[in-house]
C-alpha cells in the first residue's frame, strides 16, 4: 500500500464509524413500540384477507364493526409469539374481548400448521403472506398487537409480546376504558 | 448490610479502574517502572473488589432478601437453587455486573500472565482495559444499580421468568460474555500497539491466544443459546436472526476474521494495520451488541426491561471506545509498517479471502438487524426483515467461503499454485462428487432445486470434513513417505495445527447438521388419545398417558410416549406443558430424544374439546451435529490454546520448541 492511498483510506473506518453511530443516535429517539402518531385515532386501513385454510372465511375490516377488539400480528417463525401464546389462548378461553389474527409474512401453510399445534385462539384469521397489510398498518415486526375501538379506530399499538404483566396494566385498563365510550 | 458492602465494592472498584486508566499509560510515557506496575496491581484490586461485589449479590439472591429491588422483582423462595443464583445475572443490572466482573477477570489474568509482555504494551494494555471497566462501572453505578433497596420488602419475590429457568440458560450467559468481554483483550491490545506506533509478529503471538480463547467461549455460548431455543422454546427452530441473536454472531464472525488475520501478522508480518483494525471492531459489534440488547431500540424477545438513558449511557461508551481508538487508528496508521508482500494465491492470499468473506457475511448481517432503522431514519416507514433476508443474503457468501476454507490450508505461505493444492484435495473431491450424486439421486423425487440445495449443502460439509483430515495427511505425509516419518511428524506436528484440522471439520459437521435439518426434517401434528399412535418417519408413537404432575415451583400437564421403529421399542418420551402460578406463565418442555445421529421431538397441546390431545411430532435428522460440530469448533479452538507457542507465559520458549522439520508443505516451520 502506497503512502497516497493509505493517507485516503485510513479515514474510512473513523468515518463510516461516524455514521453509523450518528444513525445509533438516531436509533435511540425511535421507539419500536410506539405507534406512528399518525395512525393513533385514525380508522384502521379496509383490508379483506383470504383464510389460511379454505374451509373458513379469511378476515375482512368489517368483521371488527362495533365492537372493541384485539388485532393480533402474528408469525409462525417469530419467537415473541410463541411466548405471548398461551397469554392468548387465555385471553380467548375467558372471552375477555374478541381476538383476530393476522398470519404475516408466513409460507403457506406454516401459519395453520401452527395453529393447529398451539390451538388457535382467533375468531377468525386472515393471511398477509406478503405483509401488505402490515405496511398499511405499520407493523415493524411479530408479534404486534392493534386495540381497535367501536367506531374501527386504531386506538393503541403494542409491539413485542403480550404477556400476563402487560396484559395487566396495559390491555385491561385500556380495554375497559374503550368499552365505556358510547 | 451484605448488598452494602456489595455496592460499596463496586464503588471502590470504579475509583481504582479511574486510577488504572491513567496511572499505568503514564508510567508508559515517561519510562517510569513503578507507574507502569502500578497497571497490575490495580487490575487484580479492581478484580477483587467486582468479585466481592458480584458475591454480595449471589448471596442476596440465594438468601432471597426481597429487601433488594432486583432480588424481589426476579427472585422467589420457592424456586431451585441454581436458578435462584442463575437469576443473578437472568436481569438487566445482575448481568452488568457479571459483564465488568468478566472484564475485570481478563484483566486480572493479564496482569497475572503477562510477566513477559514488554513493561509499555502491558501498562498500555491494562490502562485501556481500566477505561472500558470505567466506563462500564460508572454505567452500573449510575443507571443501573443492582444493589437499590427497597423500603417495604415484599414478603416472596416476583419469580424469574419460567422460560429463563433451565440449565442451558442458567450457564448461557456467562459463556457468551466470556466471549464478548475476552475481545475486549484484543481491543485492549490494539489501542496499545497504536498508542506505541508498533505492531509486530511478537504482538500478534501476544494478543491471539486471547483472542481464540474469547472466541472459544462465545462459541460455546452462541451453541448454548441455539440448543436452548430448540428444546425449550417448543417448536424445534434453532436460528431465528433475532436481533439478539445477530448481536452475538456478529462479534463472532469478526472474531474469526481476527482469528486467522492475526495469524498472517504472527507469521508473516503483513495484514498489519488491518489486524489491528479488526481487533477493534471485534469488541466495538461486542459493544452494539450490547447496546442493541439494552437500549431497546429494536424488538426482540430476549429484550430487557430498557430504559432510554441507558441506551444514551451505551452509546456514549461505544463512541468514546470505538471513536476514540479509530481517531488514533486514523492518526498512527501510515506509521504501521505494511509487511512483506504475498502473491494472491498464497496462504497469506487465502487468508485475506477469509477475511473479505467473513466481514462482508457480518456487514450482511449488521443491515438486516439494523435495515428497520435505517428505512425508518430514511422514509419513516417501518418495516421488518424476517429470516428470508438472511437466508438469501447470508448462505451464498458462505458457500464460497466454506469451499476456500479446504483450499486455503493446502496452500503455502507467500507464494503458491492453486492446481497442486488442488491436487492434493482430489481424494475429498471425490468423496464430494459421490455425497453430491447420492443426495440428488435420493432428493430428486421432492423437487429439483431442493435436491440441488440438500446437495451443495451435504458435499460442502464433506469437503471441509475431508479438506481438513487431507491437510493432516498431507502435513504428516501420509502415504507420501516411510511410515517412520509419518509417525514421526504425528508426535511433532504442533498442536494448533490439530486445532486447525478439529475447528475446520467442526465447521463441516454443523453445516452437515444445518442441511439436514434444512432438507429433512419431517413433522406432523394429530389429535391422538391415550392408547392411540401416530406414523412418521418410520416412528411409531404413541401417547400413553397423560397425567398432572407438580415440579417445585410449577404444574405441569405431562404427555409420556412410547416410540417404536418397526414393533422395537427405541425409547419412551416425556413432554410437560408448565404451569408456572407465581408468573401464570405456560412453558413447554419438550419430550426429545437424540441418537446424536437424528433427534425426535414431541410436544403436547392443550387438551381439544372432543377430549383428545394434539400431539405434535418433529423427525430432524443430522440436528445435533448443529450444535456438536460448533463444539467441535470451541475445541479446536482450546486444543490450539494448548499449544506451547501460544501459551501466553512462554514465547520465549516456544521458539526454541517449535518443529524445525521442514517438510517442504504448506506450514513452514518459524
Amino acid at each position: 500500500m502506497s503512502l497516497s492511498t493509505a493517507n485516503l483510506t485510513r479515514f474510512a473506518p473513523l468515518l463510516g464509524f461516524a455514521a453509523i453511530a450518528a444513525g445509533l443516535g438516531f436509533a435511540l429517539t425511535n421507539d419500536p413500540r410506539k405507534m406512528p402518531s399518525m395512525l393513533i385515532d385514525r380508522p384502521a386501513p379496509k383490508f379483506a384477507l383470504p383464510p389460511l385454510d379454505a374451509g373458513s372465511s379469511g378476515l375482512a375490516s368489517e368483521d371488527l364493526n362495533g365492537k372493541v377488539a384485539l388485532l393480533n400480528v402474528f408469525a409462525s417463525w417469530c419467537g415473541g409469539c410463541r411466548v405471548e401464546h398461551p397469554t392468548l389462548v387465555q385471553i380467548a378461553k375467558d372471552g375477555a374481548v374478541p381476538l383476530y389474527g393476522i398470519n404475516w409474512k408466513d409460507k403457506p401453510g406454516d401459519g395453520l400448521k401452527w395453529l393447529r399445534a398451539h390451538a388457535n385462539p382467533y375468531l377468525k384469521v386472515g393471511d398477509d403472506p406478503s405483509g401488505r397489510l402490515g405496511i398499511d398498518m405499520g407493523v415493524t415486526g411479530v408479534p404486534e398487537t392493534f386495540v381497535i375501538d367501536r367506531t374501527g379506530r386504531i386506538r393503541y399499538r403494542h409491539a413485542g409480546p403480550i404477556t400476563p404483566d402487560v396484559w395487566q396494566e396495559t390491555f385491561e385498563p385500556l380495554l375497559a376504558s374503550l368499552r365505556s365510550e358510547r | 448490610m451484605a448488598p452494602e458492602i456489595g455496592h460499596y465494592a463496586l464503588i471502590l472498584a470504579l475509583a481504582i479502574s479511574l486510577t488504572q486508566a491513567v496511572v499505568p499509560i503514564l508510567g508508559a510515557r515517561r519510562g517510569n517502572r513503578e507507574l507502569m506496575a502500578y497497571g497490575g496491581r490495580a487490575a487484580l484490586g479492581q478484580c477483587a473488589c467486582i468479585v466481592l461485589s458480584f458475591a454480595a449479590l449471589t448471596y442476596a439472591f440465594i438468601t432471597s432478601d426481597f429487601s433488594v429491588e432486583i432480588v424481589a422483582a426476579n427472585s422467589h423462595t420457592a424456586k431451585p437453587l441454581v436458578y435462584k443464583i442463575s437469576g443473578v445475572w437472568a436481569n438487566h443490572e445482575g448481568s452488568m455486573l457479571l459483564w465488568v466482573l468478566i472484564l475485570s477477570i481478563f484483566g486480572a489474568a493479564l496482569a497475572l500472565f503477562g510477566a513477559n509482555l514488554p513493561d509499555t504494551l502491558k501498562a498500555n494494555a491494562l490502562a485501556v482495559q481500566g477505561m472500558i471497566s470505567l466506563g462500564f462501572l460508572a454505567f452500573i453505578e449510575f443507571t443501573s444499580n443492582p444493589f437499590n433497596r427497597l423500603d417495604n420488602p415484599p414478603l416472596d419475590g416476583n419469580g424469574l421468568n419460567p422460560i429463563l429457568q433451565d440449565p442451558g440458560l442458567a450457564i448461557h450467559p456467562p459463556f457468551l460474555y466470556l466471549g464478548y468481554v475476552g475481545f475486549s483483550m484484543a481491543f485492549s491490545f490494539s489501542v496499545a500497539a497504536l498508542i506505541e506506533g508498533k505492531v509486530d509478529a511478537a504482538w500478534a503471538r501476544w494478543v491471539r491466544p486471547w483472542v481464540l480463547a474469547a472466541w472459544c467461549f462465545l462459541t460455546i455460548g452462541i451453541t448454548l443459546g441455539s440448543a436452548w431455543a430448540y428444546y425449550t422454546l417448543g417448536w424445534g427452530g434453532w436460528w431465528f436472526w433475532d436481533p439478539v441473536e445477530n448481536a452475538s454472531f456478529m462479534p463472532w464472525l469478526a472474531g474469526t476474521a481476527l482469528l486467522h488475520s492475526a495469524l498472517v501478522v504472527e507469521r508473516r508480518n503483513a495484514l498489519v494495520s488491518w489486524t489491528v483494525l479488526l481487533g477493534i471492531l471485534t469488541f466495538s459489534l461486542s459493544l452494539v451488541g450490547t447496546f442493541l440488547v439494552r437500549s431497546g431500540v429494536l424488538t426482540s424477545v430476549h429484550a430487557f426491561a430498557t430504559d432510554p438513558a441507558r441506551g444514551v449511557f451505551i452509546l456514549g461508551l461505544l463512541i468514546a471506545a470505538t471513536g476514540g481508538a479509530l481517531t488514533l487508528y486514523t492518526i498512527r496508521m501510515p506509521t504501521l509498517k505494511s509487511g512483506s508482500p504475498f502473491a494472491p494465491v498464497s496462504r497469506e492470499g487465502a487468508l485475506t479471502l477469509n477475511n473479505m468473506l467473513l466481514l462482508i457475511a457480518c456487514g450482511t448481517v449488521f443491515l438486516g438487524t439494523f435495515y428497520p432503522l435505517l428505512v425508518d431514519l430514511l422514509t419513516r416507514d417501518k418495516i421488518s426483515v424476517g429470516p428470508p433476508y438472511f437466508n438469501l443474503t447470508f448462505v451464498p457468501i458462505m458457500v464460497p467461503l466454506l469451499i476456500a476454507m479446504a483450499i486455503g490450508p493446502m496452500l503455502k505461505w507467500k507464494r503458491s499454485e492453486l492446481p497442486q493444492a488442488l491436487e492434493r484435495l482430489r481424494i475429498p473431491a471425490i468423496a464430494v462428487a459421490a455425497v453430491v450424486a447420492i443426495t440428488i439421486a435420493l432428493g430428486i423425487g421432492r423437487g429439483f432445486f431442493s435436491a440441488v440445495g440438500s446437495a451443495i449443502g451435504m458435499g460442502l460439509a464433506v469437503w471441509l470434513v475431508g479438506g481438513s483430515l487431507a491437510v493432516l495427511a498431507y502435513r504428516v505425509r501420509l502415504g507420501l513417505g516411510p511410515y517412520e516419518t509419518t509417525l514421526n511428524l504425528v508426535r511433532t506436528t504442533p498442536l494448533a495445527f490439530y486445532g486447525l484440522v478439529i475447528a475446520h471439520s467442526g465447521m463441516g459437521i454443523t453445516v452437515a447438521g444445518i442441511t439436514g435439518m434444512t432438507s429433512w426434517a419431517t413433522e406432523t401434528v394429530q389429535s391422538l388419545r391415550p392408547g392411540e399412535q401416530l406414523q412418521l418417519s418410520g416412528y411409531d408413537v404413541k401417547l400413553r398417558t397423560v397425567e398432572l404432575v407438580a415440579g417445585p415451583n410449577y404444574e405441569a400437564q405431562q404427555g409420556t410416549f412410547d416410540v417404536s421403529v418397526r414393533g422395537r421399542p427405541v425409547t419412551t418420551l416425556v413432554t410437560q406443558r408448565r404451569f408456572y402460578p407465581i408468573r401464570e406463565q405456560l412453558t413447554t418442555s419438550a419430550g426429545i430424544h437424540t441418537n446424536l445421529i437424528s433427534n425426535i421431538y414431541v410436544t403436547l397441546a392443550e387438551q381439544d374439546a372432543k377430549g383428545a390431545w394434539p400431539v405434535r411430532f418433529y423427525f430432524h435428522p443430522f440436528v445435533p451435529w448443529i450444535w456438536l460440530g460448533a463444539l467441535t469448533m470451541a475445541l479446536g479452538g482450546f486444543v490450539s490454546l494448548a499449544d506451547r507457542r501460544l501459551r501466553v507465559g512462554l514465547p520465549q520458549s516456544a521458539r526454541r520448541l517449535a518443529p524445525t522439520v521442514a517438510v517442504g508443505g504448506p506450514v513452514p516451520a518459524e
